[in-house]
């Protein structure tokens, strides 16, 4: 299968829903000719023209409060929202009109629009360029929220996303958009709600989102030469959450740790960790752990930002403690 | 009075329409009074002549926005009583089966994409409506309610930014009833309201709110207008608002005189005012007048009894509509 980066993935996953669909706009800041400083959308208006590829002024929220209304009256619009640590800019937009439409009018309106941006660390971007804030919205009904692992997520999601009559957040991990995957030239449409298991195992279950996928990846290879065996989980999205195959797992390893780049306290983490010992608390042998990033404001120096994110390191480190049986006790 | 038209049944349904949004806030404060209501409601009462002025300019395929203050706007646009009473009371058959409540009635069927409690909070929904009729070649013009409050919100001129720079067909109808919430409206405006809309080129226009001909006549120019792409434009309709707040804003003299709130309801009632053209004109009696009356607060006092004995929606219901199809 040929191999594509996780940028041509998203550009193709848009032209072709923009080629299928005449109802499909874009929308943002230098999403036209520049193809946004990330060159993911690079030739798209060269294709479809600046009637469906806009560039809007920095105004954050007044473009996805257009997009609300649009998708509120028959069109689809993907925007795109240049870096994920602005979606506090756009939250009431989000959060309270474009999340609640379909509720607060009984069924009667739909939204079907695609909000993507990014997250991730390590680019030396500092505090407000290098957030991973996709639990925030995750914690609003109404809302759906996509993390894509590699190409072929990024590209399948998107589409999907795309025909979902809903209102759809897409974080890509800026750190991956040159990262190349097998991508099937064919439709590719990746259901919502489903996971993926990445790699089967029997002694843990490493749960992990967007990038932290291949940290899991890493560390259950290293695990592997050390005799453990461990299944990697990519939730592929984290609303809706595919509970039942995360349940699966940790029923048949009894561990599990969950690894996610957003913020650990009152995050995404938390959550499925909470979900596990709730529903397959008899099937455990030790407590879920979670792994998210430092409960800091991301700092520039790198010999400080690498400390705030998990680690194929970190993860293995962890895992050989809960096959010790080691109680993480604070003492 | 604005310049008299000659059809007698378009100024007799404007009456009417405007008489309909005043019995209809006259019924929901006795329901909020009576404790028959929940929660609170704003009410519309002394704004008639904005919402009947517009919407009797619109189309159905003509979309609008609404505010928290929102009854004027939807009675305006079509909505039937029933529906609407309904859905104030929290019933399965009001127009959002109850989940959305005073202040996020929608009714789509009539091109109202619902009310906002959030102040502003609905100016993007509007403009991108207009973006959507642009790019996809419809004719149909958006108009985007709000009051003098929100002129006080960034989002609005972000988006009227846009809608200038890409002519959308949207009309931004600012209500200035005088007051944000409990603040007279010169204590939280700088300069002139019109004039921010003249900053990004949009025609401004400040009109008497309380004459609904006058705002009949404008709103008919602008939509034109702006079906063929000249949008977009901006109002700034003069108006007052009789309540509080909302209805549980009883003692308001700290903010305003009952002198003032007496002489908008005895000098300048946009109902008041309308009557006594169409009689002068010889366009209706009084007894034509009284029977219009009538027949409307029989059909809101049947809409209000058959909301109160209406079903409540099932407790099934709860998790429904949170995600479409």
């Amino acid at each position: 299968m040929r191999e594509i980066t996780l940028s041509k993935a998203v550009n193709e996953a848009i032209a072709e829903e923009m080629r299928r669909d005449p109802s499909v706009f874009l929308m943002g800041e230098d999403v036209a000719e520049a193809g946004t400083p990330f060159k993911v959308l690079s030739g798209l208006v060269e294709e479809f023209g600046t009637g469906r590829v806009i560039d809007t002024p920095i105004s954050e929220p007044g473009f996805v409060g257009m997009a609300v209304g649009a998708a509120m009256t028959g069109a689809r619009p993907v925007v795109d929202l240049m870096f994920g640590d602005f979606i506090f800019l756009v939250m009431d937009q989000l959060c309270n009109q474009a999340a609640k439409q379909h509720y607060m009018s009984g069924g009667k309106l739909k939204v079907p629009m695609v909000l993507r941006t990014n997250m991730g660390a390590t680019r030396r971007s500092a505090a407000q360029h290098s957030q991973s804030l996709h639990a925030l919205v995750a914690h609003i009904p109404g809302l759906k929220v996509a993390m894509p692992s590699s190409a072929y997520e990024a590209k399948g999601l998107m589409k999907t996303a795309i025909r979902d009559n809903n209102p759809v957040v897409i974080f890509e991990d800026k750190l991956m958009y040159n990262d190349k995957a097998p991508v099937p030239e064919e439709e590719l449409l990746i259901p919502f709600g489903k996971a993926n298991v990445r790699r089967e195992g029997r002694d843990i279950t490493l749960i992990g989102t967007s990038s932290m996928v291949q940290v899991a990846e890493k560390a259950a290879e290293m695990l592997a030469a050390e005799g453990i065996s461990a299944e990697v989980i990519d939730p592929r999205t984290i609303v809706p959450l595919d509970e039942a195959t995360i349940l699966q797992s940790v029923r048949k390893t009894g561990r599990a740790i969950v690894i996610d780049e957003g913020h650990q306290s009152y995050g995404i983490t938390g959550e499925i960790a909470s979900r596990i010992m709730e529903k397959a608390f008899y099937h455990l042998d030790g407590p879920v752990l979670r792994m998210g990033a430092m409960d800091v404001p991301v700092p520039f120096s790198p010999a400080l930002e690498d400390l705030t994110v998990p680690t194929p390191g970190g993860v293995v480190e962890n895992a050989r403690r809960l096959m010790r049986g080691e109680m993480f006790d604070a003492a | 009075m604005a310049k008299a038209k000659s059809n007698t049944e378009e100024y007799l349904r404007m009456y009417s329409q405007m008489v309909r949004i005043r019995t209809f806030e006259d019924n929901a404060n006795q329901l909020y009074l009576s404790a028959k209501m929940p929660g609170l409601t704003h009410m519309y009462s002394g704004e008639e002549a904005v919402a009947v002025g517009i919407c009797e300019a619109l189309t159905d395929q003509d979309r609008i926005t609404s505010t928290h203050r929102g009854h004027g706007h939807c009675v305006a646009k079509g909505a039937g009583f029933k529906e609407m009473f309904c859905e104030l009371l929290g019933k399965a058959e009001g127009y959002c089966r109850g989940k959305g409540g005073s202040m996020h009635i929608a009714d789509q069927s009539h091109g109202n994409l619902g009310a906002n409690a959030i102040v502003g909070g609905s100016m993007g929904i509007a403009t991108g409506s207009a973006l959507r009729a642009k790019l996809q070649g419809s004719e149909d013009v958006t108009v985007c309610f709000f009051g003098d409050g929100a002129t006080a919100q960034g989002l609005w001129y972000e988006v009227m930014n846009m809608a200038a720079l890409w002519k959308l067909p949207v009309i931004y109808a600012c209500e200035n009833n005088g007051y944000s919430e409990y603040t007279r409206t010169d204590e939280i405006a700088a300069g002139s309201i019109t004039a921010r809309a003249e900053a990004f080129g949009i025609e401004a226009h400040q009109v008497d709110g309380q004459d609904v001909l006058a705002v009949n006549d404008l709103t008919r120019k602008l939509v034109a207008r702006a079906r063929k792409g000249e949008g977009p434009f901006f109002m700034e309709l003069m108006t007052y608002r009789y309540h509080g707040h909302h209805v549980g804003d009883i003692n308001r003299e700290y903010y305003r005189s009952r002198a003032e709130e007496k002489d908008w309801k005895e000098n300048r009632d946009p109902i008041i005012r309308f009557r006594a053209h169409l009689v002068s004109e010889g366009l209706a009696t009084e007894e034509d007048l009284d029977a219009l009356n009538a027949e409307i607060e029989k059909d809101a006092a049947e809409a209000v009894a058959y909301a109160l004995d209406a079903a409540y929606p099932d407790a099934s219901e709860v998790d429904q509509h949170v995600y479409a199809a």
